[in-house]
Order: structure tokens, then C-alpha cells, then sequence
């Protein structure tokens, strides 16, 4: 997804339906038998070749997750979806040793190719022709995820003299166990919900990031999902620590085939924040939304946290939401240090049968926090959109200051657009605004613009995409390309 | 009695045995299976019932004092000016009381008996465990009838709770009625002594063209709890316009399901709440638009101090045939002290295209610029905030479009909440 | 059915409220190629109306009566068709688009235009290069291309803009609703002088106002005068003053 242009022009070369992305890879896995149980957490944590203090905190994430009940709360629908019947693990299979891209199956690195993702650090660094009045394009270093497995990391050598480290969480475990220790859960902790505790019990594989004390990232980092297999449920884990004044920015997308049957995707992302520490972290989800009558689809169960633990730090979710049968998602902020800051910018477009609960949480504890919550929801087809979202403002957090803005848009008479917003605010030096507003794109707008004498999808694409732009331009320029060009097309037979 | 009795009934245990009546019979079994709700339901997210349970709560008996329920409406300032001449209905304990009440000038009024229960009512016992409460126990409560084309004025409904050592509960059972082209302001006034639970369900049609004015003005005992019900459905182009003054109770719920069944209907759902110490004061409306071109606003204000709480949840449904549907709903909440707590949830829920909506929400403390301000031209502190606090619900109670109704709110808000140096 | 614009016993009417309001009650007008022609008239008696059914407004709805527009059926096409066949609109209160870059919009709009006749479609420099200058000669700061369409613009930078996208998308026939009012004395005449420059055998257009100001600039062929829904009277340019001096009551009293 990072580099993004090519990533829309291959795909569009391609020639898919309307989900461009949706080809299959033929490749020589490891598969795990389906099913759910003590030994499949034992077996994950062996391939894996995890320490003993890894594997009991697997299980004893996976017990918790037994005496839990799914939630209900959220406006999705969908049949029980049977726990057993879905494959844990999933690998390329690959000789051990030390990766490099010689080494990945060349298989593998077509499919990135085709997606447009960039895995050859010599092809990036030539660089392509850069339009005139855009900026020179910045390397972007990518972890490549393949069905929960991490492929390959690029950059990472650069990244290392900076003094991040970049790297599979899986390795990260291995080799820098003190981080993992103490960091892992510490934001969502292991029995927060049931789907966080289901992927502390099997996550395969995420990214890991730490960027040291005064570090300044100097690319941005990006990992590339893509779910594959059959049967299988996708479950990774991303942790971002963030120490005193250093800074990253962490770019993540996802795609998987087009299949019948629904799979399930139930990440835990992790990041915290320090002293003066800053952390933007922009996704476009593109998951397979299932076809136009609702077939398949991605099951896309998230639960994204960020602490926000020093004084001025400052955590910034920015996601542009296109695919996925149903959504389930409120990357949040905890805002603990005093003057911290959280920021989350969405934008989710649902078509079709497409279903999505999705929103934030601002969680004020320390003096003067700040938080800013842009949401744009479109909803077209027989599509379900719910913003939901909760401010709280804790006693202590005296000066904290929130400003909602929420806004839903309508195409068509057969969907549905709903805002729930939390407000929870017990300190009286506080100060919370809120916003919503719903209606269909104007009519007045649409004639104008077809005035101009743009057809009436191109007039509904401008209009959409003016609508987004306050959530757009918080992304890094070449993402906010890439998720304008998916909108458009996530809206394709939307109107006529 | 089939089931055991919910753990969350334990209060009323004496007055729920032997109940006759087949909806009383039906609501008791939906009772008896839930209980009443915790905060796991998610609409009780934000109010505790914890409040009624240790206690006992009697069925009042007729016998009320009279000198006292005198007092007292004189005390809400009914006893002078233009209120004292309207027609008056009082209610003591939940039991109609003919000598308080003045019923010269009133249209056709009845009175509520348990055998007139539910089928047909907009009330839904299966789905508000308070109403099925209601459905129940209720015994009494006034049907007002407005006929066609008829401008019925204005009446006021009075409830005086009265509980001595024993405490009490009522579940009076009120219905209005206002037909084509009729009109009618009722203003409602609910106060009392002492620790008892008043929990009122009101059904309220308004038929084409129709209008009703409804004021409501909760004052009750710093000890009772008010959980009122209100049910309303607006046909076309009919207008309900409703404000809640909510300022009484240590635990209050005003809910509030309006329905706009038919196009160019309106409805007005307003109110302030200004509340101290540990009262907990609940605002929550879920209004319907079930049909085309119709009109909804809200516009609800907080003003809380001490350790109260208020709670406010609005939400708005519009179904998928509702197109052109025009709602707007503010919700806005002043914190005087660093105890005090606001819970919003204003809520929209859309599955027309062709609509109009918006809320806002706001939470703030009073403007120090606009303190400082009042202060440097020598106002003191004390006055300075109770001037910011009382232009803040002013603006909303403007909204109350009967002025009699509107002036009886303001001397009791300014009774219970005199200029002092309190808070400087 | 040869002329340029031929627009023959045109009924409209809208639906308010859910009542049928009849606002056009057979307009009868003929533009030949080249003209240009005023329409004036007193307020609600259906000159924007007008505007809006030629330009494709759906929300109206033509009872009876036809339009040919260079032999075309003007009626049967949609709104971006008549856009690209020449036909252009400036707004009498133009649209904000919030969140739309005002170039990007420009460019858009241009190419698709261009797109639909056929011609090439301008990149990125060469067309921000002709917008600076359209601009410029409009008296418009660069500042309004970055800014999004319309949003927040004063009432004359608006009619300004809408002049500017005249410009750029090169109509064959301009309708110009009260695009005058609102303008300084200077934009006034800047806002003349781009119909002026756009004047030849190939163009005409249809000057909506209600000041013989604007009219003093740019003299046009025809003046007509429009009430309730229907053209009462129809006269030479010498008809501004007329109006100017004396109101429409006459000619009111003279259909009646
Ligand atoms: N959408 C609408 N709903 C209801 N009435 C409308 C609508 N559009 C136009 N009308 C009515 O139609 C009549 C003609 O309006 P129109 O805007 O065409 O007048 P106009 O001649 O352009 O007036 P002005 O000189 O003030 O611009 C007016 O009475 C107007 O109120
Ligand atoms: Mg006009």
C-alpha cells in the first residue's frame, strides 16, 4: 500500500472486478490443523520458537478468552461465527536463517508486486518519475505480513544505524525479550475484550517498532497485510514504543482474495507514547468487503490502543475504512501525561452489504490532554455505518479540552448511518464540544458540478472526497492518493 | 406467581402480591423476567436504581394531610397570580383529591381505572420495565379528553407526594387526548415530602392538526425518586411541544418516546435540569420518525453542582420511509464544581437518505473571561456567576411558549436556588 | 427549429411542500447565433426558474413546451451533456463545495468538458498557467484557486469565480444570473468586458439582471421583459432605461 501509485496502477492492470485485489496465491504453506485449543496456542508459541514466558502468557491469554463472551453492543450483524472452524497458523514455508529477498519465495514477491508493494529497497531508492510540484518520494521501510507471517522487513539496515528497530514482533520476542516484557499487554491487556484476548492467545505474527530516547524516525514505516489462505483467521500483533522526544510515523494496508466464505481478522495494536514522543499511525483498510449481495468478506475484528504515558506526548490514528464485511474498530487514546494529546481521523465508506461499528476513545486522566476527533462516515448500498465513540474526562483532568466533529452522509435510501457518541466528563475545568451532523449529498452541490459538466459518479466522487478532506490531508500525501482512489471506487454502482 | 420474584422487585414485594387483571398479569411477567434494569442495559448505562433498593416501598393509603399539601402548593406559587385561576387537578400520593382541585372550566376529564388498562396504549410494559411497574400498580391518574377543533386552554396537574415514616410509592396513570385541530397547555407540577417513589406513565395523543403544550415541573422531595414515562404520538401536522424543569428528586428519570406517525408532524422535546448535592437527574428521549417531512428539536441544558450528576440520552430514529425528516438536538452542560458529573449520549440513529440532522453537545464551566469581565465592573463574584448561570437556562426556558407556565418555573428555580455568595 | 436557442410555449412547475407550484406558464423566446440577449423582470416572476430548466435542474419539471439548442433537443439531455454541448450557467447564488480545491475543481470540470467535445485534455501546468491568467485578467487573487469552491468567498469573489469558470470552459451560450449584483463598480466592468471578449458569431448568451448598469457594458441585441412565468414584452436595448425610469408596471398593466 505504501507506494501507493503503483500499488492502484498494478492493481488496475490487473483487471479485476470491482475488488482489485482480490487474486490468490498459489503457494507451498504450513498449515496448522483447525481449531481452537491448548495445544494449537502450544504449537503456535513452538513454530514460533518462543520463550517459556512467552508461551504462558498465551495461555493464560487463551484461558481468559474461554470465559468470555463475545460482545453484542455493537450495531453488526452476522452469524456465530464458529471459533473451531478456522486454521490458527498459516506459514509460507521457508528455510530458516536469516531472511533476505533472495531467500523469500519468489512466488510471494510477484504477489507483493502485483499489489505495488515495494519489497526491493534498490527499486525504491531509484526512485520513479515524481510529477512536477510534488516532493521527491520518501524510501518507505515495509514489513510484508503474509497470513500472519511476517515475509520480510526492508530497510532494515538504515533503520539500525539510526537506532530503531524495525522487525516481525515474532523476532522481536526472540531478541529483544526485555521491550516485548514490558511493553506487550500494558496498553491492551491481555483479557480487555474478547477479540484481544483471542489474538493474545494466537497471533502469529505483527510488526514491532522502537525508536530510542531523541530518535526522529527517518523514513516511514509501513507494514503490508495480506491474508491468503483458506480458512483462516488473520491475528496480528503490532506493539509501537515511542521513547522521550523521538518521533514515527507507521503507515499500515491490507488486502486478501476474494472468497465465499467469511474469514476472520482480529488484530491488537499497541502504542506508546513518552516524553514529548510523537506517533502517527495512518491505515487504509481494504480488506475483501464480500460481493454485492454480501457473500464473504472479512471479519474485521481490531482493537488499536495508545498510551499516551509522557508529558506532551501525542498519538495521532488517522484510517481511511473501505473494505471488510463488517468492521469493528475504535483505535484509541489514553491520555495519562499531562498535556498529552490524541487525534483520530476517520473516514469509513460502507456499500453494499457492508457493516461498520467503528469510532474512538478518548480517555482524559492527566492535566490539560487534549483531544481532536474528526469522523466522516459514507454509507451507500444496503450498508450499516455506526460512529461510536466516548470522551472521558476523568476527574483529575483538569483543562482537558475535546472537540467532536462527526458527519455522515447518505447515498441512497436503503442504508443506514448512525452516531453514538459517549460523553463522560466529571471535572468542571473541562471543555467538550461536540458535533454530528447526517444528510445525503446535495443536490444543489451535484448540479453544480454537473453543470461544470462532470457525470453525475464523478461529480458524487468530488463531492465525497471534499467531504473527507479534513480526515485525507492527515495522511502521508502518497496514502491520501491511494485511499481518494479507493473511495471512488469502494462507491462504484453507488448512484444512477 | 410462576417466577421468582427479580431481586430488583424486593421493594414492592408486598404490592406486587395478588394482582388481578389481565395486563397487570402480563406486565407482571415481563417484570418478573427482568427485574428492573441495571446499569448493563445499555439504556440505563448512566442511572442506577440502586437508590430503591433497602427500601420498602408501601402502597399509599387516601388519608393525605391537608394543611400541609396547602402549604406546599403555595410554596410552588400556585396559590397566586394567574396559575391560581387556572382548573386544577391535585393528586396526593397518587389518589385524586377533589378538595385541592378546581375543576370549573375543564373539558372533558376522567379518571383512570385499573380495568382500562394497556391494549391499544402506546405504552410498552414489554419493553420499559418502569411502565410495566406502572401498568401494574397504577390505580388512578386523570384521562383528558380535548375534542375537535376546541381550544381547551390551560390546565394544571398537581402531584403531592407525602410520606411520614413508611416510605411510599405511586404509579399514577395520566392520558391526554387532544383531537383534530384541538389545543391544549397543560402545565404538570410534581413536588413533595419525605421518602417515597413517584413513577408517573403518561400517554399523549395529538391528532392532525392538533396541538399540546406540555410543561412539566419536577420539584420533589429531596428524599423521593421521579421516574416518569412518557409516551406521545403526533399525527399530522399536529405539534407537541414539551419542556422538562427538572430540579427536585435525589434520583430523577424523565423519559420521554415521541413518535411523529404521520407527515408535518413536530414535536419539541426541551428542559434544564439544575441540580446540587448528590441528586442524579436523567434526561433520556428516543424520538421516531416514522413518517416524512416531519420536524424534531431538542434542546436540553445542564447545570450542575456539588457532586450531582446529570445524564442526558437523546436519541433520534428515523426509519427508512421518513425522507425530509428536519431533526436537531443540543445538548449542553455548565459543571460548577469539581465534583459534579455529566454523562451524554445524544444518539443518531438514520436510515433515510433525504434528512436533515445534527446534534450537538457541549460541557463546560462557566467562561472565566466573561466572570472577570462582570467582576472588573465591580459585580461580585457570587453574582457575577449567578448571573451567567440563570442567563444560561434562561435561554432555554424562553423555549416554554406559555407564559404562566413559564413564570411558575422560573420562581421555583429562583426559590430553590436564591442569589448568594454560594460557590464563590 | 434552425435557430440557435428556441425555447417554444415552455410550462414548469416545482413541487413545494407537496403542492404543484406552476412558475413557468409558456416562455416563448428565440436566441440566433451570436446574440445576446437580456432578460429582465421583477423578482420571483421565474427568471432563475428559466436558468435552471435550461441547465437540466431536475427538481423542475417541464409540463409541456420544448427547447432546441443547435437543433438539439435540450430537454431530453442531462445536465453534463448540455455543459459539454456549450451551454453554461453562472449561478445566481453559486454552491459551496467544502473540502474541494477550487483549481482542482477548475481542472476537472475543463477536462471533462473538453473530454466530451473531443479535445485534448490540459495537464497540470499548462492548465494552471492558463487559470493564473484567466485569473489575473479577473482581478482575482491566486489565493482563491487554493481555497475550496466557493467556500467562505464574499459575495462578489463568488460571481468572480463563476465568470473565471466561464472563461476557462468556453461555452457557446452563457446564461448569466444576475452575475452583476453583489459587484464593485470594477468587477462590474471586469466581469462586461470577459462577456465582451467572449462575443462572436459563435457565442451568445442570456443576461439576467436588474440593473441597467451592467447593460450600458455589455449593449445587448434584445431586451425582454418577464412576468409571471411568461415573456410580457420584448424590445430593443433602448428598453433598459425605459424600465429603469419608469418599473415594470406598465407593461404589467399591458398583459394584464
Ligand atoms: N424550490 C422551490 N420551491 C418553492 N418555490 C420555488 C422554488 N423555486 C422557485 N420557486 C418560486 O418560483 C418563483 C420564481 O422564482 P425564480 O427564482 O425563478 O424568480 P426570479 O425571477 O429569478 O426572481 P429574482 O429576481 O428574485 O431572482 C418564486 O415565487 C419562487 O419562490
Ligand atoms: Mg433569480
Amino acid at each position: 500500500m505504501p507506494a501507493v501509485t503503483e500499488t492502484r496502477e498494478a492493481v488496475e492492470k490487473l483487471g479485476l472486478s470491482s475488488y482489485k485485489w482480490g487474486f490468490e496465491t498459489d503457494i507451498d504453506m504450513d498449515v496448522a490443523p483447525k481449531g481452537l485449543n491448548e495445544d494449537i496456542v502450544r504449537l503456535i508459541s513452538a513454530r514460533k520458537e518462543e520463550p517459556e514466558w512467552m508461551l504462558e502468557w498465551r495461555l493464560a491469554a487463551f484461558r481468559s478468552w474461554l470465559q468470555m463472551k463475545e460482545p453484542e453492543w455493537a450495531k453488526v450483524s452476522h452469524p456465530p461465527i464458529d471459533y473451531q472452524d478456522a486454521h490458527y497458523y498459516a506459514a509460507p514455508k521457508k528455510k530458516p536463517g536469516p531472511k533476505s529477498l533472495e531467500e523469500v519465495d519468489p512466488e510471494l514477491l510477484r504477489t507483493y508486486e502485483k499489489l505495488g508493494i515495494p519489497l526491493h529497497e534498490q527499486a525504491m531508492l531509484a526512485g520513479v518519475e515524481v510529477p512536477e510540484g510534488e516532493q521527491a518520494r520518501m524510501p518507505v521501510a515495509v514489513d510484508a505480513v503474509f497470513d500472519s507471517v511476517s515475509v520480510v522487513t526492508t530497510f532494515r539496515k538504515t533503520l539500525e544505524e539510526a537506532g530503531v528497530i524495525f522487525c516481525p514482533i515474532s523476532e522481536a520476542i526472540k531478541e529483544h525479550p526485555e521491550l516485548v516484557k514490558k511493553y506487550l499487554g500494558t496498553v491492551v491487556p491481555v483479557g480487555d475484550n474478547f477479540f484481544s484476548a483471542l489474538n493474545s492467545a494466537v497471533f502469529t505474527d505483527g510488526s514491532f517498532v522502537y525508536v530510542p530516547e531523541g530518535v526522529r524516525c527517518p523514513m516511514e514505516l509501513s507494514t503490508y497485510f495480506r491474508i491468503n489462505s483458506r480458512n483462516t483467521g488473520q491475528f496480528e500483533r503490532t506493539l509501537i514504543i515511542v521513547e522521550d522526544r523521538a518521533s514515527v510515523s507507521y503507515l499500515e494496508g491490507c488486502t486478501a482474495p476474494m472468497r465465499d466464505e467469511n474469514q476472520l481478522h482480529a488484530a491488537v495494536v499497541e502504542l506508546v507514547a513518552m516524553e514529548d514522543a510523537s506517533i502517527k499511525y495512518s491505515t487504509v483498510q481494504n480488506w475483501y468487503p464480500g460481493d454485492e449481495n454480501g457473500r464473504g468478506g472479512i471479519y474485521n475484528f481490531v482493537t488499536k490502543r495508545g498510551a499516551c504515558r509522557g508529558a506532551r506526548s501525542k498519538i495521532s490514528w488517522t484510517q481511511v475504512e473501505t473494505g471488510s464485511a463488517i468492521t469493528w474498530k475504535y483505535p484509541s487514546c489514553i491520555l495519562q501525561g499531562e498535556g498529552s494529546v490524541g487525534e483520530f481521523y476517520s473516514v469509513a465508506v460502507t456499500n453494499n452489504h457492508q457493516q461498520a461499528d467503528t469510532g474512538t476513545k478518548m480517555i482524559h486522566i492527566g492535566k490539560n490532554t487534549r483531544s481532536t476527533i474528526i469522523a466522516k462516515t459514507i454509507s451507500a448500498g444496503n450498508s450499516d455505518s455506526t460512529y461510536r465513540g466516548l470522551v472521558r474526562v476523568q476527574p483529575k483532568a483538569s483543562g482537558a479540552r475535546n472537540f467532536t466533529q462527526c458527519d455522515s452522509l447518505l447515498i441512497g435510501d436503503q442504508c443506514g448511518a448512525h452516531t453514538v457518541p459517549y460523553i463522560e466528563c466529571r471535572n468542571a475545568q473541562a471543555r467538550i464540544e461536540h458535533e454530528a451532523t447526517t444528510s445525503k449529498i446535495s443536490e444543489d452541490q451535484l448540479f453544480y458540478c454537473r453543470q461544470r459538466g462532470l457525470s453525475e459518479e464523478d461529480s458524487v466522487g468530488l463531492i465525497v472526497n471534499g467531504f473527507c478532506r479534513d480526515v485525507l490531508k492527515e495522511l502521508p500525501m502518497e496514502f491520501a492518493v491511494e485511499a481518494q482512489k479507493l473511495l471512488q471506487i469502494s462507491l462504484e454502482g453507488s448512484v444512477g | 406467581m410462576s417466577a421468582p420474584l427479580a431481586v430488583t422487585l424486593e421493594p414492592f414485594r408486598k404490592q406486587l402480591e395478588g394482582v388481578s387483571g389481565q395486563p397487570q398479569k402480563t406486565a407482571l411477567e415481563a417484570l418478573h423476567h427482568t427485574g428492573l434494569p441495571d446499569r448493563r442495559v445499555e439504556d440505563w448505562k448512566y442511572t442506577s436504581l440502586r437508590f430503591l433498593a433497602g427500601s420498602v416501598f408501601h402502597k399509599p393509603g387516601k388519608n393525605y394531610d391537608s394543611a400541609k399539601a396547602r402549604a406546599a402548593l403555595a410554596a410552588l406559587g400556585l396559590a397566586e397570580g394567574a396559575v391560581a385561576e387556572l382548573p386544577r387537578l391535585v393528586f396526593v400520593n397518587g389518589h385524586f383529591v377533589a378538595d385541592l382541585s378546581v375543576t370549573k372550566g375543564l373539558f372533558a376529564c376522567s379518571f383512570y381505572t385499573a380495568d382500562k388498562a394497556e391494549p391499544g396504549s402506546l405504552v410498552r410494559s414489554d419493553r420499559e420495565p418502569l411502565a410495566a411497574l406502572n401498568t401494574v400498580l397504577a390505580e388512578n391518574g386523570v384521562v383528558i379528553s380535548v375534542p375537535e377543533g376546541i381550544d381547551a386552554g390551560q390546565v394544571l396537574l398537581v402531584s403531592l407526594g407525602q410520606a411520614d415514616s413508611d416510605a411510599v410509592s405511586y404509579h399514577p396513570r395520566h392520558s391526554v387526548h387532544v383531537a383534530k385541530g384541538g389545543k391544549l397547555s397543560l402545565l404538570s407540577v410534581q413536588a413533595g415530602e419525605g421518602h417515597y417513589l413517584h413513577n408517573p406513565v403518561t400517554e399523549v395523543f395529538v391528532a392532525a392538526e392538533a396541538e399540546l403544550r406540555h410543561v412539566t415541573l419536577q420539584a420533589e422531595s429531596d428524599a423521593a425518586a421521579n421516574l416518569s414515562t412518557l409516551y406521545a404520538q403526533i399525527e399530522e401536522r399536529g405539534n407537541y411541544d414539551s419542556f422538562v424543569v427538572g430540579i427536585g428528586a435525589a434520583l430523577s428519570r424523565h423519559e420521554v418516546h415521541a413518535c411523529l406517525a404521520e407527515s408535518f408532524a413536530q414535536v419539541h422535546i426541551n428542559g434544564v435540569q439544575r441540580l446540587a448535592q448528590t441528586q442524579h437527574g436523567d434526561i433520556t428521549s428516543v424520538i421516531t420518525h416514522a413518517a416524512p417531512d416531519c420536524i424534531s428539536r431538542q434542546t436540553v441544558r445542564n447545570v450542575l453542582d456539588d457532586r450531582a450528576r446529570g445524564v442526558f440520552q437523546g436519541k433520534v430514529l428515523v426509519e427508512q420511509i421518513a425522507q425530509k425528516t428536519d431533526g436537531y438536538q443540543m445538548n449542553q452542560a455548565l459543571l460548577l464544581s469539581g465534583q459534579a458529573e455529566i454523562d451524554a449520549k445524544p444518539q443518531l440513529e438514520i436510515y433515510a437518505d433525504d434528512v436533515k440532522c445534527s446534534h450537538g453537545a457541549t460541557v463546560g464551566a462557566l467562561d472565566d473571561d466573561q466572570l472577570f469581565y462582570m467582576r472588573s465592573r465591580g459585580v461580585p463574584e457570587g453574582e457575577a456567576r449567578q448571573i451567567l448561570i440563570d442567563a444560561f437556562l434562561e435561554e432555554v426556558l424562553e423555549l416554554i411558549g406559555d407564559e404562566t407556565a413559564r413564570e411558575v418555573c422560573k420562581t421555583v428555580i429562583a426559590r430553590r436556588f436564591p442569589v448568594s455568595e454560594e460557590g464563590a | 427549429m434552425s435557430q440557435f436557442l428556441d425555447i417554444s410555449g415552455l410550462n414548469a412547475r416545482i413541487d413545494a411542500d407537496g403542492q404543484e407550484k406552476e412558475i413557468l406558464r409558456g416562455v416563448d423566446l428565440v436566441i440566433p447565433p451570436g446574440e445576446v440577449h437580456a432578460i429582465m423582470g421583477p423578482n420571483g416572476s421565474g427568471k432563475s426558474t428559466l436558468s435552471y430548466v435550461l441547465a437540466g435542474r431536475e427538481d423542475y419539471e417541464v409540463t409541456s413546451g420544448s427547447v432546441s439548442f443547435q437543433g438539439k433537443d435540450l430537454l431530453e439531455m442531462e445536465p453534463e451533456e448540455r455543459a459539454a454541448a456549450g451551454l453554461f450557467l453562472a449561478f445566481q447564488s453559486p454552491v459551496e463545495l467544502p473540502g474541494v480545491n477550487n483549481a482542482n475543481f477548475l481542472r476537472t470540470a475543463v477536462n471533462a468538458v473538453r473530454r466530451a467535445r473531443g479535445q485534448e485534455e490540459l495537464d497540470a501546468v499548462n492548465f494552471l498557467k492558463t487559470v493564473r491568467a484567466a485569473a489575473k485578467e479577473l482581478g482575482m487573487s491566486p489565493d482563491m484557486l487554493k481555497r475550496n469552491v466557493n467556500v467562505g468567498f464574499s459575495g462578489g469573489e463568488k460571481k468572480r469565480n463563476e465568470v473565471l469558470q466561464m472563461t476557462l470552459l468556453q461555452p457557446s451560450f452563457a446564461i448569466l444570473d444576475e452575475t452583476d449584483s453583489g459587484l464593485d463598480v470594477d468587477a462590474l466592468r471586469i466581469v462586461a468586458e470577459g462577456v465582451k471578449r467572449l462575443r462572436s458569431p459563435q457565442f451568445s448568451a442570456l443576461v439576467i439582471t436588474h440593473h441597467q448598469r451592467l447593460l450600458e457594458y455589455i449593449v445587448p441585441d434584445r431586451i425582454h421583459v418577464m412576468a409571471k412565468g411568461r415573456i410580457i414584452h420584448s424590445g430593443g436595448p433602448e428598453l433598459a432605461q425605459q424600465i429603469d425610469r419608469e418599473g415594470y408596471t406598465k407593461f404589467l398593466a399591458e398583459a394584464a
